[in-house]
Parts: C-alpha cells; sequence; structure tokens
C-alpha cells in the first residue's frame, strides 16, 4: 500500500508519529536542560495536534476534552514548572556533558527496531499504518527510559518520565481512538499529582544534597561500605 | 452493592478529615475507628458475595467476586490492626520531635489515600481504572516514604516515585494493548471491562494479548516486588515509617499480584497456551531464590524481612504461575498468612526499633531481655514467616510443593533449596537479636501487642485448621482463576 493512497487522516497520523519520535530522539541528545525542556513542551503539543486531528476526523467529542487537558499539563504546565526549577537551580548555563553520546543515540536507534520487531506479530490483524503508530509510541516510552538513564540530572528524570506518559497517550489516541474518558480523566489526574509531586520532591532534594545531580543519591545501596 | 460503597466512601471522607485536622491528638484512635467501619462494611460485603455469587453495580464499574472479596477484606483487616499499632507508634515518635503538625496530617490523609487507592484497585471492574488506582497508591505513599526528610528517606522515596512511575507506565502500555485487541470485537465504552473481556475472551486476538500480558506483567511486578524490578521495595520499606512497611508489604503487593492474575485469567482465555503461567513461574522463581540469598547480606532489620516480602511474592507468583486447582488454592492461602505475618512482624520491628534506637542489626540485642513480649513476637513471627510447622506458611508453602511436585517435579528441587537459604538468613540475624543480654540503657517502650498477638493466632489457626468456611471461599477463588476446585 502507497502512503499517497491513504486517506488524509492516515497520512496526517503517520507524519506525527514521525515528528513525536522525532522530538525523542531530540530530546535524548540535548545537553541543555532549558532546550530539553523546550523539547518537551515540542512534544506534547504534538500530542496535542495529533488529538485534535483524532477529535475531528473520528467525530469523537470527548478526544477535544483530552486535547485540552494535554494542553494545559504537558505545553503549559509541567514544562513551565521545570523551567521555574532550572532557573530557580541557575542551571540553565550549566552543560552537562553526556557520556558516550553517539553509543546513546546509537542505543535510541536500536531501540526503536527492536519496537517494531516486538509489535510486528500484530500485523495480521490490522493496517501497517497501526503497527508504525504502536511501534513508534513504544519507541517513545523506551526512548524516555533511556533519557533517564543517561542525564543525571533530576530535571531529565521527570522529562523521561512524562515523556513516557506521552509515548503512552499517543498510542491510545492513534490505536484505540482514546481510552474510554472515565480512564482518560483518571491517567490526566495522576499526571497532574505525580508533577506536583515532583516539585514538592525538587525541594526535598535540594534542600537535603544541595543540587539535582541524582548521582548523588546514592546513600542507598547492597554493597558493603 | 452498598457495602462497597461504603468501603470506598469511608476512607475518601478520611483523606479530608484528616487533611483538615490531622495533627490533633487522638487522631490515631479515629484512623483505627475509619479502619474498623471499613473492616465491617467489607464483611457485610463478603456475606453478600457467599450469599449471592458474584456482584455487579448497576453501571457496570464495580465488580465484586470471590477472588476480590476476600483480598478486600484481607485488605481491610491488616489495615485496621496496622492503624492500631500506628496509633501508639506515630504518638511516640511525635515525642521524639521526628514529625511536625504538617507531617502528621500528611501521614494520616495519606493512610487513608492508601486504603482507598487499594479498595479501589480490588473492586473496579475496569481495567484502566485498575491502573489509575494503582498509579494513585504509588502517589499515596511517595511522601510518606521521605516522611523524616533525611536525605536516605528522600532518595528512597526518589528512586521508589522513578522506578514504580517507570514501571508501572508498562502496565499501562499493556492495557492499551488490551483495549486495542478489545475494540476489534467492538463494544467501544465498554471494551475495558473486567466482566466484558473475561466473557469474550475466547475471541480476543491471542498475538496482541501475549504482548500485552508482558508488559503488564513487567509493569505490576514492579509493584509485586519482581526480581529484577525489586530495587525501590527494600528501600521503600526501610526508610519510611514502620506502619507503611507494614501495609505495603501486606496489601501493595498483594494487590499489584492481584492485578497481574485478573490479568492472567484473560490472557490464558485467549491463548490457550501457558505462556502467562510461565512467564509467572519463571519471574517468580528468579525473585524467590535471589531474595533467599539477599537475606544473607541485609545489615538493617526493615531491609532484612522486605527481602523477606519479595521472596515470598516469587513464590506466590510462581504459584499461580504453576496454575491447576491446588497451586491456585495453595498462592491464595499463602497471600493471606503472608500479609497476616508480614505485618505483623513489621509491627514488632517497628518496636523494637523504637526500644534500641536504631534499626541496624548489629546493635538490636537482647529484646527478649529488655521486653519480653516484643522479643517473643519477633522471634515467633520469623519462625512462621520461616515456614515452621504449625504455622499457615507452613501449610501453603507445602501446597506449592506439593503441586510444583505434580506438575513440574524439577523445579522442586529449588524451592526446597531457596526455603532453606531463606530460613538461614533469617535466623543468622534473628537469634542473635532476641536471644543474649541487654545492652546499658536500654528500655521497654509502650507498646501495644494486640495486632500481632491476633495476626499470629490467625496464622496459626490457619496452619492448624482452615476454618470451613474460609476454605469454601478459597475454592470458590480457585475455581474462578483455575477452572475448578482442589478438593
Amino acid at each position: 500500500m502507497h502512503i499517497e493512497q491513504t486517506d488524509f487522516y492516515t497520512q496526517a497520523i503517520l507524519s506525527m508519529a514521525a515528528l513525536v519520535g522525532l522530538t525523542s530522539f531530540l530530546m535524548l541528545g540535548q545537553s541543555r536542560l532549558l532546550r530539553l525542556i523546550f523539547v518537551f513542551a515540542l512534544q506534547g503539543f504534538l500530542l496535542t495536534i495529533t488529538t485534535v486531528l483524532a477529535g475531528y476526523s473520528l467525530d469523537s467529542h470527548h478526544l477535544y476534552i483530552s486535547a485540552a487537558l494535554t494542553l494545559l499539563l504537558k505545553v503549559i504546565f509541567i514544562p513551565w514548572m521545570l523551567r521555574r526549577e532550572v532557573m530557580h537551580m541557575n542551571a540553565q548555563r550549566s552543560i552537562q556533558a553526556l557520556k558516550n553520546k553517539t553509543m546513546v543515540m546509537l542505543g535510541g536507534a536500536s531501540l526503536m527496531v527492536f519496537s517494531y520487531y516486538i509489535l510486528h506479530p500484530i500485523v495480521p490483524t490490522t493496517s501497517p499504518v497501526m503497527l508504525n503508530a504502536l511501534a513508534v509510541s513504544l519507541s517513545v516510552v523506551l526512548l524516555g527510559m533511556l533519557l533517564m538513564i543517561s542525564h543525571r540530572q533530576a530535571v531529565a528524570h521527570v522529562v523521561g518520565f512524562m515523556s513516557i506518559e506521552n509515548g503512552l497517550f499517543f498510542a491510545a489516541i492513534v490505536a484505540t481512538k482514546g481510552m474510554p474518558m472515565v480512564v482518560e480523566l483518571g491517567v490526566a489526574f495522576d499526571v497532574l499529582v505525580a508533577a506536583v509531586l515532583f516539585g514538592i520532591f525538587f525541594l526535598h532534594i535540594r534542600t537535603s544534597i544541595d543540587s539535582l545531580d541524582v548521582d548523588l543519591l546514592n546513600r542507598l545501596n547492597e554493597v558493603d561500605k | 452493592m452498598i457495602a462497597a460503597y461504603l468501603v470506598l466512601f469511608i476512607p475518601f471522607v478520611g483523606i479530608i478529615f484528616f487533611a483538615i485536622v490531622g495533627h490533633k491528638t487522638d487522631m490515631g484512635k479515629i484512623n483505627v475507628w475509619l479502619n474498623g467501619i471499613c473492616l465491617l462494611a467489607s464483611i457485610w460485603l463478603a456475606i453478600n458475595v457467599l450469599n449471592q455469587g458474584t456482584i455487579l453495580s448497576p453501571n457496570k464499574a464495580f465488580l465484586i467476586d470471590s477472588f476480590n472479596v476476600y483480598l478486600i477484606a484481607l485488605t481491610a483487616f491488616v489495615g485496621l490492626t496496622t492503624s492500631i499499632f500506628s496509633s501508639s507508634y506515630m504518638a511516640h515518635e511525635k515525642e521524639l520531635g521526628k514529625l511536625t503538625d504538617n507531617r502528621l496530617k500528611l501521614y494520616y490523609s495519606m493512610y487513608q489515600g492508601f486504603m482507598l487507592a487499594m479498595y479501589m484497585v480490588l473492586t473496579t471492574n475496569n481495567m484502566g481504572i485498575m491502573w489509575v488506582a494503582m498509579e494513585g497508591a504509588t502517589l499515596a505513599t511517595v511522601l510518606l516514604v521521605s516522611l523524616y526528610r533525611t536525605p536516605e528517606s528522600i532518595e528512597a522515596a526518589w528512586k521508589y516515585f522513578i522506578l514504580c512511575g517507570v514501571g508501572i507506565a508498562q502496565a499501562l502500555f499493556g492495557t492499551i494493548l488490551l483495549y486495542y485487541a478489545a475494540v476489534q470485537i467492538g463494544d467501544g465504552e465498554n471494551a475495558l471491562l473486567w466482566s466484558v473481556l473475561y466473557e469474550n475472551a475466547r475471541q480476543l486476538n491471542p498475538e496482541i494479548l501475549q504482548i500485552a500480558f508482558v508488559f503488564l506483567l513487567v509493569g505490576y511486578g514492579t509493584k509485586i516486588g519482581l526480581v529484577p524490578l525489586h530495587n525501590w521495595l527494600p528501600d521503600a520499606h526501610s526508610e519510611g515509617p514502620t506502619p507503611m512497611s507494614a501495609v505495603l508489604s501486606g496489601l501493595l503487593l498483594n494487590d499489584a499480584l492481584y492485578a497481574v492474575v485478573r490479568n492472567k485469567m484473560l490472557v490464558d482465555g485467549a491463548t490457550h497456551n501457558n505462556m502467562a503461567g510461565y512467564l509467572m513461574m519463571g519471574f517468580g522463581l528468579l525473585s524467590f531464590l535471589v531474595g533467599a540469598l539477599f537475606l544473607h547480606r541485609q545489615k538493617d532489620i526493615k531491609r532484612l524481612f522486605s527481602y523477606s516480602s519479595i521472596e515470598h511474592m516469587g513464590m506466590m507468583t510462581f504459584a499461580f504461575g504453576v496454575g491447576g486447582p491446588m497451586a491456585t488454592f495453595a498462592a491464595l492461602l499463602h497471600m493471606t498468612v503472608h500479609s497476616l505475618t508480614k505485618s505483623a512482624i513489621f509491627v514488632t520491628v517497628g518496636h523494637a526499633a523504637q526500644i534500641t534506637g536504631t534499626q541496624s542489626m548489629d546493635k538490636i540485642r537482647g529484646l527478649i531481655k529488655t521486653q519480653p513480649r516484643v522479643g517473643w513476637g519477633l522471634l515467633i513471627g520469623t519462625m512462621a514467616i520461616a515456614g515452621f510447622p504449625p504455622f499457615g506458611v507452613f501449610t501453603s508453602e507445602f501446597l506449592v510443593l506439593l503441586a510444583t511436585m505434580h506438575s513440574y517435579p524439577w523445579l522442586a528441587p529449588f524451592l526446597l533449596l531457596g526455603i532453606g537459604i531463606a530460613f538461614a538468613g533469617l535466623f543468622r540475624h534473628v537469634q542473635s537479636m532476641v536471644y543474649g543480654d541487654k545492652p546499658e540503657g536500654q528500655h521497654p517502650v509502650k507498646a501495644n501487642l494486640w495486632p500481632v498477638i491476633i495476626h499470629l493466632g490467625l496464622v496459626l489457626w490457619l496452619g492448624l485448621a482452615i476454618p470451613g468456611f474460609l476454605a469454601n471461599w478459597f475454592s470458590q477463588a480457585t475455581l474462578l482463576i483455575s477452572g475448578s476446585t482442589p478438593l
């Protein structure tokens, strides 16, 4: 099946999937915190557009509510909170050099291939478009994890965490036209509470170790000291 | 049905009430009362289910059957006894000046929040809401782990938050895949309802469900504490206030396992092979052995018993994986006796730590001479959890072993080996803590040991003779999960 034979909605969803995947890679290679947060907000914005698009073309109005929630939470509130935190720590100029950036990017690429490999068994049941959408969502989830592993700042961990949520949200929108409304509201509530808790945690971590570098959180382990 | 709403409504009121006045004196007692009413409501609910069979609420949002109703009652019971312990424990911590008014408000409010999340996981009929509630349980307890605001506790809470958050995100991906498979056979808004999914399990696409189950197992498995996703568990248990360790070990882990088993029932219906079972057996056995080995390396008393939780959760996961009526029956029994024993142990551990002022096992000595009831409680609790007859843990472990010998005989030696290693690991530490002379300046504390006595008494009773109605109840749940009864 050629892409120009599909309808407009499918084509749009495919390009959105590509763009969302791209933002994940951009985040992975980013060493400046403010830019990382900006790309994260961008990813949230792409999700909002996808949701509106899906809501419009499938004529399901509850998706507009999800779109509004995404816009408020992931494009405005969370980036604003993280940005304020970075400013507060005067960390905006600090560049934390990523150790072996090439390896991380290569790892990211292989995770994407891996996602396609895992989800390949579903091809007989559905269209290739769905495979793309689901595989990109899964790779956004996995790339979020890689982001958390490779970056040492607590802010980057939160961005990774929230970008995992983005990947899941994208899967829900594209594959199943959104979850049932009650579930979606519940998930949005959890994300909101998580964001607030992260804010509280930044305060605690800063007062206890005077930094947001999570490598300094290393008191508890199984190795004899 | 009213009973189910009551079980959910009371903790909800509790959250708001304690958020406002939780710092006043005697709030611990009110917490006990709220949990007590919940227990009564859950018993009422259990009687209803026993008489009428499965109850589905009119709007299909809640489903109570023989599997979850016994867990609801267990949750309410452990919630009540732990709140009795927590009342005197928190009063003592406040006297020591470890806690401010605001943190007490937070503590009591989130205690109820955690209970609400647990009841929600158990009663809901919607797999999506089950996920939301499970994540809610993490969010409610994360600030309690860092309640003392020491650098260690903040580290533990951060680890707990990040690991469980990322882990449980996998379960959401699994749930989305499940929904994806379900909408293919129609019924949009209702497609995530467990009752609908279970009826149509045969038509669900097996390929998709297999992928979904991997994600669901890894996701909820993080909360069960399955190796290698267990790192948060010992930290969160050791740094938080002890009543929290008791409910985390006794309830949260069980409810996460409950979520996995619910999903396994769907997957088994669709795939007609034992893929889900094999995965659970593998993860379970690995956790069981690793947990047992790590017992030997511990220095902190609460970390010791949290590794013991990992070990026991591993055994239950293994038993559910083996499937079949006897293993399932054993797993259900083990869930009950482990919850009761482990929360009793954490109560005594909390008192032991208050007596000696430390959690380091090298410094805890002569508990029996200092305060006999605490010392004996710890010793008997450890005997029970290590699987000594005549306690209930022995019965359930023996049944698991029998079922394993029957279905997978070559795995039985690993189980025996693990039980042996765990036994040695527990006793090499506990023996020197309870016996011996008491060190200078070690004084008894005000302790309420009724929770311990009741829990261990029940475990003993379950080991000697399981009462008829309970055996009947377990049989019904086994019938639901495995398709046939053990007796």
